[in-house]
């Protein structure tokens, strides 16, 4: 499932624009791949990560993934809940968000893919 | 039989004791409180009769390679012979402290050094090192082994490894914990490396390529020659991961195929036992020109005697001592009981067993790759996949039969890998046995798939809640609610 | 025909028909014929099982069994009966990683309760399945500082056993970590240094008892470490954590060590075991092998390798370390020592072992052979600065089958008691100090 409205990163994250904040979780399919989550590693409130740097990891039985900011910002928030409960993002990958970010450059989210475009890039 | 579910914490009872100790009646020592431990470990107090019966019981809770058949791919579990054991225990090699003096531990030093020799031999390269302990060890050694070399030809640029993508995942583990980046090159449909995808990524940057031949699909690289020129004319190394030396033996050296290093896993082709997961021996060879190079110390010999040097250009020392003696002499033991006159007939015997396995079934799962293979296969799940079941659920199933499963989703380039392994030391009887339990079990999947779904339904237990372990682990005993 | 290679040449007739090829050679068709070998190897002919276990027994004959007053890493402890012959049976023997959990129940379980008495020993909150020996332990301890910090620099004690040291510098040099030695003062971890050199350091290492057997007092060491944000490792000899405070009250992050102490055969060094044990907040960061509890489809207790997504088949170039294989034998050979010893038996080898040394320090001392150089405590091991010949009295301890202690330089020797030295074997090494001129 592709929810609109959201942007993309081609590495399975997705990202919600909120003025000069942005949300960012991961889509269903990297949650699908994934297979029961069974931890997360948050980042750090108040660091700095540029576009496409490291920004936690999330792991589940058989696989372990990295999760890559997908436009450069600083964590204002972490989602403690998927801390305790982690399975969250296989229940809800798109209302359980992991981090909130400031915005800080705005032209990135032009290289971001729309709904439509990820979907497509699925396809392939 | 009844399922054993106690822990050694479960028998203890205050007061009982398993040890036999004389006291000398010496002066006590007094240690002040600051130094001492507060409270006593809560270790059991069982009696030695307990400890027998319930390690006894929880053994008989696992499969052996002698309670039955392993075709695990990669893995090369061959039967490990009683004389091994006997003679690697004998005390004049059990009860050696490492650091006596070199003339007290000729014949261990002899061992060593021999069995160097005929690895040498075997696999075609100079001299070998026996101090890893363990495969993954032996690549690490081989890794800090190019490193050390681009490093003293000032050629520091060299920090990259390429790996391919059918690659065992210490290939780029080890090539990481070294400090390297790994550059990951995607394979033939075969598994086998492609050269245009190689090309593409050589470069001064390079330090190596590490590869297993034949590959992990138990394919032979046949343009092994011609990956050999293109890394050595970009001026890296060629590194062998010997975990499927194995096919090779009696037929083919990796020193002629132009590798400069290589591991060997003694608990693999040289019938060591696997232990549970250990302890094993991943000895790292080289050519004559990384000699120097090897982990210290090295084990030299001069008119028959037999003593440790340091060399200047030695990556360091890897473990604490001289690497795992009771393991490299078990296996020093096997290479004198097939000598010159057998150690030849094991690729062939290894080859055979694997092609009869594999067309003999071939009508029944999908074979990813034609032709004849070397000592392992894949085949890429169920021909007739309409029941949806997966290879994890043949795996389990298998288990009901008494046939520990094979490798599965290994290697990663076939998403229904299952890779079986027999070894040259299964006699056709066992193997016509196993095939005719795959055929049974493929039957099943059609049939009755939702019993295979759900299997395994004779062992002792059934499938695992793994994502209940992960979310919430239990790993003590004072963790046990 | 031999006895591990059971193809008939009906069997091989039988087989080629099946795959459809008229010969084994055949098979081997994709080898390029350059690289086929046509001869067989320059390799010692094979042996019978008779030859060959009298040539065993030749070899094993030229190695010299020795009564050991020597230590430095490996000791000379008993090893109860019931160990190899319960690391014998087939099942622990010969079975193979426990990745299909329904059939290797046996090996996971000991697991569990070898991690449980680890943790016991160490008072740490999670142990792992073993490591390949206590000093590439310290070193992976060393890889999960790296990873927790992200700094570049491990502090590590000039105390520790050089040999530990060297390991640690060879693994550190090519994951670009810089080491650096802390200074003994008065044979004594220096805590003024590791405060002053903490700020940019991943983490410090030191070592209990220390190289020369000292038992160290680490209080307020943890802090000064923790101060910076570092990662406190600590090196602890199995046995002593009988009695000596542990890493864990000691505040330590990572407690790692030397499993051989435990009964496992002196063996020339090896195979051995290393410990790694850790807080529950750094477990992901843990290399290794990990096992678990949960319950299968019908409720019932099993066992599991849990965790595993840190490790390199799954990891691959992204894991923290490459252990694929442990010490799974040894760490079971381990787990029915200190089963069979038990609570008040393992505190009383350590027991004996201290006194002994105790005893044999004080008669070496009454020889006025020797300076001493400080009183601080110690546990089985203890260096003494020798006024005699070293080398000649290193000689008349083997012409009288004694292993004598391990000459550090400078004159330094260093002794090692366990419970097997009895106090006959004691007044016969202090005779031939008496003898040395």
């Amino acid at each position: 499932m592709i929810l609109e409205g959201l942007l993309y990163a081609e590495s399975h994250e997705w990202v919600k624009v909120s003025g000069h904040e942005a949300y960012v979780g991961i889509s269903d399919y990297a949650q699908h791949s994934l297979g029961d989550v069974v931890y997360i590693e948050l980042p750090k409130v108040g660091s700095t990560i540029k576009k496409g740097e490291m920004f936690g990891a999330v792991e589940s039985v058989k696989a372990a993934s990295d999760l890559y900011l997908p436009i450069s910002g600083k964590i204002l928030e972490v989602n403690k809940k998927l801390e305790d409960s982690p399975e969250g993002l296989n229940d809800d990958p798109y209302g359980n968000w992991i981090v909130k970010v400031e915005i800080l450059d705005t032209k990135e989210l032009e290289s971001l893919l729309k709904s439509d475009q990820y979907t497509a890039s699925l396809q392939e | 039989m009844k399922y054993y579910n106690k822990l050694i914490f479960d028998i203890s009872e205050e007061n009982r004791i398993g040890y036999s100790l004389e006291k000398k009646n010496l002066p006590k020592v007094h240690l002040p409180e600051s130094l001492r431990r507060s409270q006593k470990a809560e270790l059991p107090e069982v009696s030695e009769f307990d400890v027998v019966r319930h390690y006894t019981n929880v053994s008989q809770k696992n499969f052996g390679v002698e309670t039955g058949f392993y075709p695990l791919g990669s893995c090369t579990m061959k039967y490990n012979p009683k004389i091994n054991d006997e003679l690697a225990t004998l005390s004049g090699f059990s009860n050696i402290h490492p650091l006596q003096p070199v003339e007290t531990v000729q014949g261990l030093l002899k061992i060593y050094h021999e069995t160097q020799k005929i690895l040498a031999e075997i696999s075609g390269l100079k001299a070998y090192s026996l101090n890893p302990f363990a495969g993954a060890h032996g690549e690490l050694s081989g890794l800090m082994i190019i490193k050390a070399y681009h490093q003293k030809n000032n050629d520091s640029k060299r920090n990259k490894i390429i790996v391919p993508d059918s690659a065992h995942g210490t290939n780029p583990a080890s090539a990481t914990v070294c400090g390297f980046e790994v550059v990951e090159i995607k394979s033939n449909p075969d598994g086998t490396v492609n050269l245009e995808a190689l090309k593409a990524v050589l470069s001064d940057e390079i330090a190596g390529l590490m590869l297993t031949n034949p590959n992990t699909a138990g394919v032979f690289e046949k343009d092994i020659c011609e990956v050999s020129r293109l890394v050595h004319e970009a001026g890296g190394l060629l590194y062998y991961d010997g975990a499927n030396l194995n096919a090779l033996l009696g037929k083919a050296k990796p020193g002629d195929m132009g590798f400069d290093i290589t591991h060997i896993n003694l608990h693999k082709t040289f019938s060591t036992p696997h232990g549970g997961g250990g302890p094993g021996s991943g000895p790292v060879g080289v050519i004559e020109k990384l000699v120097d190079f090897l982990p210290n110390p090295i084990v030299k010999e001069k008119d028959g005697f037999y003593y440790f040097e340091d060399s200047n250009d030695s990556i360091g020392a890897l473990g604490l001592f001289y690497g795992n003696a009771s393991v490299y002499i078990r296996a020093y033991v096997y290479l004198m009981t097939l000598g010159k006159e057998h150690m030849s007939d094991i690729g062939p015997l290894a080859v055979l067993n694997a092609n009869y396995i594999k067309d003999s079934l071939k009508d029944l799962f999908v074979l990813p790759i034609d032709g004849h293979c070397m000592h392992e296969f894949v085949f890429d799940g169920l021909k007739d996949s309409s029941t949806g079941i997966k290879t994890l659920d043949l795996a389990k199933r298998l288990l009901d039969y008494g046939f520990h499963a094979p490798t599965i989703y290994f290697p990663l380039i076939f998403s229904q890998s299952m890779m079986i392994e027999p070894t040259e030391v299964e006699s056709k009887e066992t193997l016509d046995e196993f095939i005719e339990v795959m055929r049974k079990v493929a039957k099943e999947a059609i049939e009755d798939p939702e019993m295979v779904k759900t299997a395994p339904h004779n062992t002792i237990v059934r499938r695992l809640d793994e994502v209940k372990a992960a979310r919430s682990p239990i790993l003590k005993f004072k963790d046990i609610k | 025909m031999h006895k591990y290679l059971p193809h008939t040449p009906k069997d091989i007739e039988l087989m080629l028909k099946v795959i459809g090829a008229r010969s084994i050679d055949d098979l081997f068709s994709s080898i390029p014929k350059s690289l086929r070998l046509n001869k067989s190897y320059n390799i010692p002919n094979a042996l019978s099982d008779d030859n060959l276990t009298t040539h065993m027994k030749c070899l094993a004959s030229l190695n010299k069994e020795l009564v050991i007053f020597r230590g430095a890493g490996s000791y000379d402890h008993y090893t109860p009966s019931v160990v190899n012959s319960l690391i014998s049976r087939q099942e622990f023997l010969t079975s193979y990683t426990p990745y299909q959990p329904e059939v290797a129940q046996g090996t996971l379980q000991y697991i569990f309760e070898y991690q449980s008495m680890i943790c016991e020993l160490t008072n740490m909150e999670v142990s792992n399945a073993s490591m390949y020996d206590g000093a590439t332990s310290t070193a992976e301890a060393m890889f999960m500082a790296k990873a927790q910090t992200r700094k570049d620099i491990i502090l590590i004690s000039q105390t520790v056993n050089p040999r530990i040291i060297e390991v640690v510098k060879t693994y550190a040099r090519y994951r670009n970590i810089k080491v650096m030695i802390v200074p003994q003062k008065n044979g004594l971890t220096d805590l003024n240094f590791v405060k002053d050199n903490m700020t940019d350091s991943m983490g410090l290492i030191v070592q209990n008892p220390n190289y020369m057997g000292t038992i160290e007092d680490y209080e307020g060491f943890a802090d000064v470490v923790h101060a910076h944000d570092g990662i406190f490792i600590m090196n602890a000899e199995g046995q002593s954590l009988a009695l000596l405070k542990t890493p864990g009250e000691y505040q330590a992050d990572i407690a790692c060590g030397e499993l051989q102490p435990f009964g496992i055969p002196l063996s020339f060094g090896g195979a051995y075991g290393g410990y790694l044990a850790t807080k529950m907040k750094y477990v992901r960061k843990m290399p290794g092998r990990i096992c678990g509890i949960t319950t299968d489809v019908d409720g019932k207790r099993a066992f599991v390798l849990t965790l595993q997504a840190r490790e390199q088949h799954i990891r691959r170039a992204k894991a923290n370390s490459n252990i694929c294989s442990n010490q799974s034998l040894i760490a079971l050979a381990v787990t029915i020592y200190l089963s069979t010893m038990g609570k008040q038996g393992l505190i009383d080898v350590a027991t004996e072992s201290m006194q002994g040394a105790h005893y044999l320090h004080q008669k070496l001392i009454e020889t006025n052979k020797f300076e001493i150089e400080n009183n601080h405590p110690f546990f089985k091991e203890f260096a003494l600065k020798a006024k005699f010949d070293v080398e000649a009295f290193e000689k008349s301890c083997l012409d009288a089958g004694i292993l004598g202690p391990l000459h550090l330089g400078n004159q330094n020797l260093l002794f090692a008691v366990t419970e097997r030295r009895t106090i006959k074997e004691m007044d016969l090494l202090v005779q031939k100090v008496v003898e040395q001129q």
